[in-house]
Order: C-alpha cells, then structure tokens, then sequence
C-alpha cells in the first residue's frame, strides 16, 4: 500500500523508542516513562491504521515485503500479514501499553526496565510477521533476552532460578526447533514457509527429508516424525503444553507483575501463532497420525492446569495455571480441526467454528489476562506486595470501584456471556463436539473447574469479613480508572460484538482449514 | 599492498623496540597507528577483492635450489582471517592500554605476533608458511611468560611445547610430501596438483591434521588452549582465541585437506563404527563440542569458563570442516572469524574489563562486586558477546554455527542432534557464568574500593569487536560472497572430486 514498508516501520518503532528511552537516561524518571509509553502508543496507532487498510475478505497475506538476505540460506527477509498476523498484532500493540501502564512504579533502573519492554514488543511485532524461518527464528530467539532479563533484575525474590528456568527451558525448545528446520532445509532449500506450506500440501516434503537423511542409520520411517517432534517441542515449550510448562508458574509469579501481563498477554501466543503458522500447514501429516495423543495432551493442559489453579495460594500463580488452562482450549480446538470422521464436508462449518474460536480466544485471553493481572499489580501496589489468596478479605467494603472492575474481569477470564472470555470458549466446544467428542467432554471439567476457582478468588478476596490490615485502603485513582476504562470498555465490546474479531480473522481460518487435507 | 600488512607490523615492532623506553603513551600509540595502517590494509584488500579467487600479491624466488619461493596469496578465505586479524589487532591495543610493565616491548612481541599470522594467512608457498607459523610460537611464549598472570611459566611453556609438537608433524608431513613428489615446488598450487598415491596420504593426512588441529583446541588435544588462556595477559588471550587458534584451522583446511584429500576416503573396514579419518575427526570435534560446554558449565575461574568455550567453539570448526559440502565448509570459516571476534569480546571483558579492577577470577567473589551496577557497560558487553557466543541469531556465531549443523545434518545426522545438546549446554555456562560474575545478589557486605569507570580506549575496542559481530550476523553474504567462490576455486578440486556433495 502506497509503497510504504509498514511492517518494517511497525517493528522499527520500538526499537527507536528504545533507544530514546535509553539515550534520555535516569534523570526524570517520569519524562522516560512517558516516552516509553509515547512511542508504545505511537505502534498501537499504526496498528490500527494497518488494520484500516487491511482487506479482511482475502485470506492471502496482505502487506507483503521481500529482499534477498542470505541467498546461500534462503534467508529472504519476507514479511507479511494475514487475519491471523493482524490479530496477533493488535494483540501486541494492545498488551503492551497495559503493560508499561501496570509497571509505572518501578523506580529502579526505569530506562533499562522500559528499554527491554519495547524491544520485547519489537521481537513480537517481528515474530507475528515474518514469513520466513531464517527470519521469524530471530526474533523468537531475540525475544527471549529481554524477557530473561525483565524478571532476573526486577522480578521477585526467586527471580535468578525462576528466570534460568524459563532461558533454558524455551532454549532446549528452540534448539529443537531449529534442528528439525535445518533438516527440512537441507532437503528443500527454502525457509519459506509458503513454500513449505506447499510443499506439504502435495506430499514431497517429508520423502524429500526422508530421501536426504536415510541410509543414516535412522529407521526410515521415523524420520518424519522425529523431525515433527523436534518442531513440536519448540512451541509445546512456549505455549505451554503439559508436561512442558513446568517453567511459566514460576517465571510469570517471580515477573514483576507488569512483565507478567506481556508474558502471559502477547508472549505466550508466540507458541500458538507458532503452532498455527508454521506446526500445522508443514507437519499436519504427521500431526493426524499422532492426533489421539495430541488431543490427550490437550485435554491435560486443561485440566490439570485447572485443578492446578485451584491448589494455589498466590494470585500471580492461580492466574498463571489459569493462562495454561486458557490456552489449552486453543490447543483443543487446533487440534480436533485436523480430524477427519468420514463426513467432512457437513463438518466444514464446525470447523470454521472451533478455528476462528481459537483464535478470538487467543485474544480475549491475551486482554482478559493483561487485565487480571494489572489488577493484581494495583493490589501488590496497595498491600505492599503482598497478594496471597488469604492475605485479603472484604476489600468489596473499602475499594468497591477496584472490587467492582477487578470483578469484571475475573469473570470475563471465567467466560460469562456479555464479556469477551465467553465467544471464544463458545464457539471451541460448539466446534470440538462433533470433531472430537470425548476430548470436548472431558474439557468441560476444567471449564468447571476454572469457575470454582475464580469465584473462589472473588470470594476470599473482595467478600467476607474485612480484614483488619486493609481498613485504610485506598481506592482506585482518576489516572488509574481513566486508563482501566478503556481496558474494560474493550472486554465489553468484544463479548457484545466478537464479529469484530472475527471479520479479521475468518477468511484465514477458512485459508488454514482448507489446506489441511487427510493425509492417509 | 595487502602484503605489506606484514611488513608494517615488523616495522611497527622494530620501532618499538629501538624507541626511547619509559614513554608508555608514545608507545602505545605507535602501536595503535601500526595496527590500524594494518587494519585499513586489510580491509581496502578485502573490499578490492570481488571474485573470491586466489590472487598473487608477491613472487620472489627465496631459495632456488629447493624451488621455495617467497610467494604471497590471497583468496576470500585468507582474506577474510586477514580482516579478521586487523579488527583484533586494533582492539587487543585498545585492551591493552593499561599495560604499565616494559610497555615497548609488550607492543613489539605483540606486533610481531600480528604479522606473523597475517604472513600465516597470506602465505601461498609452504615453506614461506611453515616460517611464519613458527615465528608465531615465539612471541606467544614471552607474552604470556612475562605479561602473564596465574602459573603463567607453566601455560607459557604448555602452549609452547604443545605447539612445537604440533608443528613438527606438520614439518615432517610436508616434507614427506615434497619428497614424495618429487616436486621442484614448495607452492601449494604445485603440491596440492599432484596426485599423492593413496596410502600415502592415508598417513601424511591425519599427520598434517592433528598437527594444525591441536592448535585448533581438537579434543583430547585441547589442554593447553584453557591454561594458556587464564595464563596470558588480556590481549594475548585475545589473540590467542582470536586468531592464533584459527592458524590451526585454517591450516587444516589450506594445507592437509587441500594436499591430501584422499586421506579423507573410507579405509574400508570400521572401528567402533568409524570408517574415515572423516569420521574420526568429526566424532572427536563433536566430543569437543560438547565436552568443552560441559566443562565450562562448572568451572569457578570465569577465565577458564571462556577458555573452555573456546575449545566447545573450536570444535565446531572442525566439525565444519570435515561435513565437506560447501554449506558445512563455509560455516566452518565463517565461525572462524565470528569465533575469533567473539572469544576476543569475551576475553576483553573478563580479562581486562573485570579482572583488572576486581583483581578475582573466581565466579562466587565476583558476585559481591555486583557489577551490573558498578560498571553496567561491562555487563552489557559481556551479554552481548554472551548471545553471540550461545548462537543467539542476529549475531555472528547464529550464521556459522547453522550453516555447520545444516552440513552435518546431511554428513553425519547423528552427530547433529549431539550438537544440539552441546548447544544447550552452551547457552546453560553462558547464563550462569553470567548470573554469577554480573547479576549475583550482594549478600556479603564486603566493603569495596570502588571501581574504575570503564575507560575509553576499552570501550571503543568492545564496541568494534560488537559492530563487528552484528555486522556479519546480518550480512553473512559480506564474507560467504568470497568465501564462497574460494571454496570452489579450482585448489580445492581434490576435495571435490573426492567427497563434494
């Protein structure tokens, strides 16, 4: 459009804004504050005017930019959105502000702190639009650094194991990761992921693979599945799938709570973008071979998950086990989409149905989680930092706007109709029924489950008897109801209206469901 | 004119040594103007050359009786060690500021020690060759033994004789070649034209390999490279691991694989499932690989945490090497260079950045320094060169290390996932090494003098060596465009014919 490089510009504009914030230094802390935030303002905004001018009728990739980088590699530096790029953009664009909002009082070292945020936000921009591994795999890998290092420095008093955890955790993922890629690239010479994607759809890559690396003292037919598996295990570990996420209770309770809302808002979606882009048009083969387990697998990540939530006293933690358990419906839905029963095209419709599900959940999660959060930061703010389950009670008394919106948002992260968590939730299970009934029924317990442990929340905290300590607590200020209400106004809006959403992003899901194809 | 890269570091050296002693500012500064006349050398050969092939700078008769002829040439990988070694040379000066003890002759060793690698690089015939790696071993031994810190007598004398070792069965290989060819030649076009029968090279190969490669750091061969590192002085380390170690490599690849390339074909029979001296060096690279991670990951000296590092990188070197397709090979000098900036950031910030101000090495009492808040540009720096070092992409070591595993995937796929883990481990000692010099709880209120702020000169070095790094992680085409075209010159057409995929 108009031959501007938007994309570029986009995922450039942190970075410049990190630099500023860098350059102006520690000397008015609050003017620093302020740019950091002005320039995440600055990328919502052209966020926003890309999805003006974005085309939501057409599912190809739209915005689309190409230079030959490393010609040897296939590098090419390729951009580009579609619906699902788009969303996770605003997502991103979103998350961001909220987060910078929830991390205002840090004092200590506030350049460095908004610094490593907005080059967090630049690797997002970069991961949700390159189209091409060499490319994509940069910023993946880049985006690990200012993580890393937003919780080791401000994070909680169990920041230096929490945040290993977390590097070498998501490493030995990437590492993985990498590896299987390399192989498809020695077969194919590309890192394109079209091209894969296509490669795929007519059935010569894995042969391809398979012809390159047999005679190696590999079993033939296991090549496919362990370069599937290696792949897997890049976005199993960031997601998190259960077994892998032994890692995100920890790191998301010992973030500072603002670094928190960008992990669980915008980074955890790394590993579903990951999953939807990249995992299912190049190995959805050998994803259908292994799709009982992977829908086990999903069904784990709810519910475990869930009753995990319901076993924690810390908020940050109850709500880190909660972001699992919201992402494995996202899980469930991705992966009943590539079932096949016999009567497809009847089924056509559901499908659509549990995709563009998924991906409003991601979303709604994405907001409704950076929401949740926040609260739980203004209550850190006012308790001192404390945020045990049981270290309140009856704040309802003394901070009844606090409780009031608090509320609006644990119920919206607990799916009631009228806010944004319900839409997605809803039409997940409307689609899995008939794709993949048993997995959908067994999911409901943590649908259950999830609502025992949030109203168990609302209950410890905002009712009962008042708790002494907090008698003198102080309600919301008119800075902070002024820039909740947005936040709020947004969760409304999308549970009254999701078309939003959906208008963005359901030509792709037809594009990603119609690719996939019964493979045996 | 890339010749003369040797010739004004001699000059700068002999310089040195015949100016008036105790003016340590002068001296210093004659030393930087020499290393960087040398950089601008290097890097206007670099940038004139295009095509990547070998190219005569000089050809003089030397020694006509034996047909040894003083013969300089360049070709894209020569010339890219040669930038190589101008960017660490001007940098290691600019780390080396500090050096208060017979300033002129430190510079002089130091200068000598560059241009003898830069004739290393250059050097066309292997007589010519032989000298100038010879040369290198002198200077090395004085720097660490008299500059040096820890048992610095025992790592002088090490390195020396593991060195001495190494280029003994260099010299008996080539002249076994000589011999054997009956050659009036000593120039590498002549030597590697000739078609050496089989069993010969089947021994004069391995010979000539071990003998580069243990100043390669190839496992078991590796144990002087981490003594003689925590030995050395900052910028000795810094030439050590930055380009010393890649004369080992680079003479792997320009003189044993490309005069014997038979040597690398199958014996025909297996020993614990190797069927090559291919197969023997790729296993043992990889052990290196990942042993040297290993061992890095639970060292307490930070100095020797990099030194090990160097060992784990080097083997990727190897690893490289011996994939013998064109993608592996270009890796491997990729990450010769990219190595040979990074372990110098590395060296810099632990050897001169900390050690000099905290006068400790041990990675427990650095954390009572918190040096994150005392001197932030040292931890920055030593994070920056740390992603570079653990393969994070954007920086050098992502490209070369990518391109070797993607040739080993198609060599040796087993021995790829291995690498995998040695990755892994490698990002593991990189992170803790890091949370325990720079990011440690003060716990301890151990009162502190306070640090000197890191200085100029130190931050223009690190900030070169970083430049650098990022430059070739983003534009790897900068070096593959002639390292490339090198690699399918027609010098290596033994190698091709042989093993080329």
């Amino acid at each position: 459009m108009n031959g501007i490089p938007w994309i570029s510009v986009l995922t450039a504009v942190p970075i410049v804004g990190a630099l500023a914030v860098l350059a102006l230094g520690g000397r008015n802390k609050q003017l620093t504050r302020w740019v950091a935030m002005g320039f995440s303002l600055l990328a919502l905004l052209l966020t926003l005017l890309i999805w003006h001018h974005f085309n939501g009728a057409s599912g190809a990739m739209q915005f689309q930019e190409r230079h030959v980088w490393v010609a040897m590699l296939g590098a090419d530096y390729r951009v580009g959105i579609d619906g699902l790029g788009l969303l996770m953009l605003l997502l991103a664009a979103v998350v961001v502000p909220i987060g910078m909002a929830a991390s205002w009082q840090i004092n200590d070292r506030v350049p460095l702190y908004f610094a490593l945020v907005l080059l967090l936000q630049s690797c997002l921009f970069g991961t949700f639009t390159a189209l091409n591994f060499f490319h994509w795999f940069i910023f993946w890998e880049l985006s690990l650094i200012p993580a890393f290092f937003l919780i080791r420095i401000w994070g909680g008093p169990k920041r230096a194991p929490a945040a290993m955890q977390f590097l070498v955790y998501t490493m030995v993922g990437s590492v993985a990761m990498l590896l299987a890629f390399l192989a498809l690239f020695l077969a194919t010479h590309t890192f394109d992921f079209t091209e894969l994607a296509a490669l795929a759809q007519s059935g010569q890559l894995m042969p391809a693979v398979v012809a390159k690396l047999s005679g190696h003292r590999f079993m033939t037919q296991h090549i496919a599945m362990l370069i599937f598996a290696g792949a897997f295990l890049g976005f199993a570990v960031k997601v998190p799938i259960v077994p892998f996420h032994t890692w995100l209770p920890d790191a998301y309770a010992e973030a500072p709570t603002g670094t928190t809302i960008l992990l669980t808002g915008a980074m955890s979606k790394m590993g579903l973008y990951g999953i939807l882009r990249i995992l299912v048009p190049i190995f959805y083969p050998q994803m259908q071979r292994v799709l009982t387990p992977l829908l086990w697998l999903a069904v784990a990540t709810i519910v475990l998950s869930g009753y995990s939530a319901l076993a924690q006293k810390d908020l940050k933690r109850i709500f880190a086990y909660s972001s699992i358990n919201h992402l494995g419906y996202c899980l469930l839905a991705i992966f009943a989409v590539l079932k096949f029963t016999g009567n497809d095209a009847a089924l056509l419709s559901q499908k659509y149905a549990a995709m563009n599900g998924a991906l409003l959940q991601m979303f709604n999660h994405g907001l409704t989680a950076a929401a949740v959060f926040w609260f739980i930061a203004l209550l850190e703010k006012r308790s001192g930092g404390l945020r045990g389950r049981g270290d309140f009670g009856g704040l309802r008394k003394v901070v009844p706007v606090m409780a009031g919106l608090m509320g609006i948002a644990l119920f919206s992260s607990l799916g009631l109709p009228g806010l944004n968590g319900f839409a997605g939730e809803f039409l997940i299970f409307k689609g899995v029924f008939p794709l993949a009934g048993w997995a959908a029924a067994l999911s409901v317990l943590g649908l259950l489950v999830t609502a025992i442990f949030i109203l168990g929340v609302i209950q410890r905290v905002f009712t009962g008897p008042l708790n002494p300590l907090w008698v003198t607590m102080s309600d919301l200020t008119a800075a902070e109801r002024w820039s909740l209400a947005p936040v709020i106004a947004l969760m409304f809006a999308l549970g009254l209206y999701p078309q939003m959403v959906l208008a963005v992003t359901n030509s792709t899901v037809m594009q990603i469901v119609q690719q996939i194809k019964l493979a045996f | 004119m890339v010749a003369w890269t040797i010739y004004i570091s001699f000059l700068g050296a002999v310089a040195l040594l015949l100016m008036p002693k105790g003016n340590a500012a002068l001296a210093r500064t004659v030393a930087l103007l020499t290393a960087l006349a040398g950089f601008a050398l290097a890097l206007t050969a670099f940038a004139q050359q295009r095509t990547g092939e070998m190219l005569t700078v000089t050809r003089v008769p030397w020694i006509p009786s034996l047909g040894i002829q003083y013969h300089l040439a360049a070709d894209g990988i020569s010339l890219s060690l040669v930038l190589l070694t101008g960017v660490i040379a001007v940098a290691g000066i600019l780390f080396s500021w500090n050096i208060a003890l017979r300033t002129n002759e430190f510079f002089a060793f130091y200068l000598l020690l560059i241009g003898a690698v830069y004739g290393v690089f250059l050097s066309y015939d292997l007589f010519l060759l032989f000298v100038f790696y010879e040369i290198v071993i002198i200077p090395k031994y004085f720097l660490i033994a008299i500059w040096g810190s820890t048992r610095r007598e025992y790592g002088a004398m090490k390195l020396a004789l593991y060195s001495f070792v190494g280029s003994a069965m260099v010299l008996v290989g080539l002249i076994a070649a000589f011999v054997v060819a009956g050659a009036k030649s000593m120039a590498l076009g002549d030597l590697a034209g000739y078609a050496f029968p089989l069993h010969f090279q089947m021994w004069a190969f391995p010979l000539v390999f071990v003998g580069f490669a243990i100043l390669a750091g190839l496992w078991p061969f590796h144990t002087w490279a981490p003594t003689g590192h925590v030995a050395a002085p900052t910028a000795a380390s810094m030439l050590l691991a930055g380009v010393v170690m890649k004369l080992g490599a680079y003479g792997c690849l320009r003189v044993a694989m490309t005069l014997f390339p038979l040597g690398l074909m199958p014996w025909g029979f297996h020993v614990l499932g190797m069927g090559s001296w291919r197969d023997v060096f790729a296993v043992l690279a990889v052990i290196g690989i990942v042993y040297g991670a290993m061992v890095a990951l639970v060292q307490r000296d930070f100095k020797f945490v990099i030194g090990y590092s160097s060992v784990s990188h080097m083997g990727f070197i190897l690893l490289g090497l011996m994939t013998l397709n064109q993608i592996g090979l270009s890796g491997a000098v990729l990450q010769m260079v990219s190595h040979g900036i990074l372990a110098g950031l590395m060296f810099a910030v632990v050897g001169r950045m900390v050690y000099d101000r905290t006068h400790t090495r041990d990675l427990n009492a650095l954390g009572g320094f918190n040096l994150s808040r005392t001197i932030p540009f040292a931890a920055f720096a030593f994070v920056v060169a740390g992603m570079g070092s653990m393969g994070l992409p954007g920086f050098s070591g992502f490209v070369a290390e990518l391109m070797i595993v993607i040739g080993a995937w198609r060599a040796f796929p087993l021995l790829a996932i291995v690498v995998g883990v040695g990755i892994v481990v490698g990002v593991a000692y990189i992170w803790r090494a890091m949370q325990k010099a720079f990011f440690a709880e003060p716990g301890s209120a151990v009162a502190h003098e306070p640090l000197a702020p890191i200085s100029i000169p130190e931050k223009l070095g690190a900030g070169i060596l970083i430049v650098a790094s990022v430059a070739v992680g983003l534009y790897p085409q900068m070096l593959l465009k002639i390292v490339v075209p090198a690699l399918n010159s027609p010098l290596f057409d033994g190698l091709r014919k042989g093993n080329w995929q």
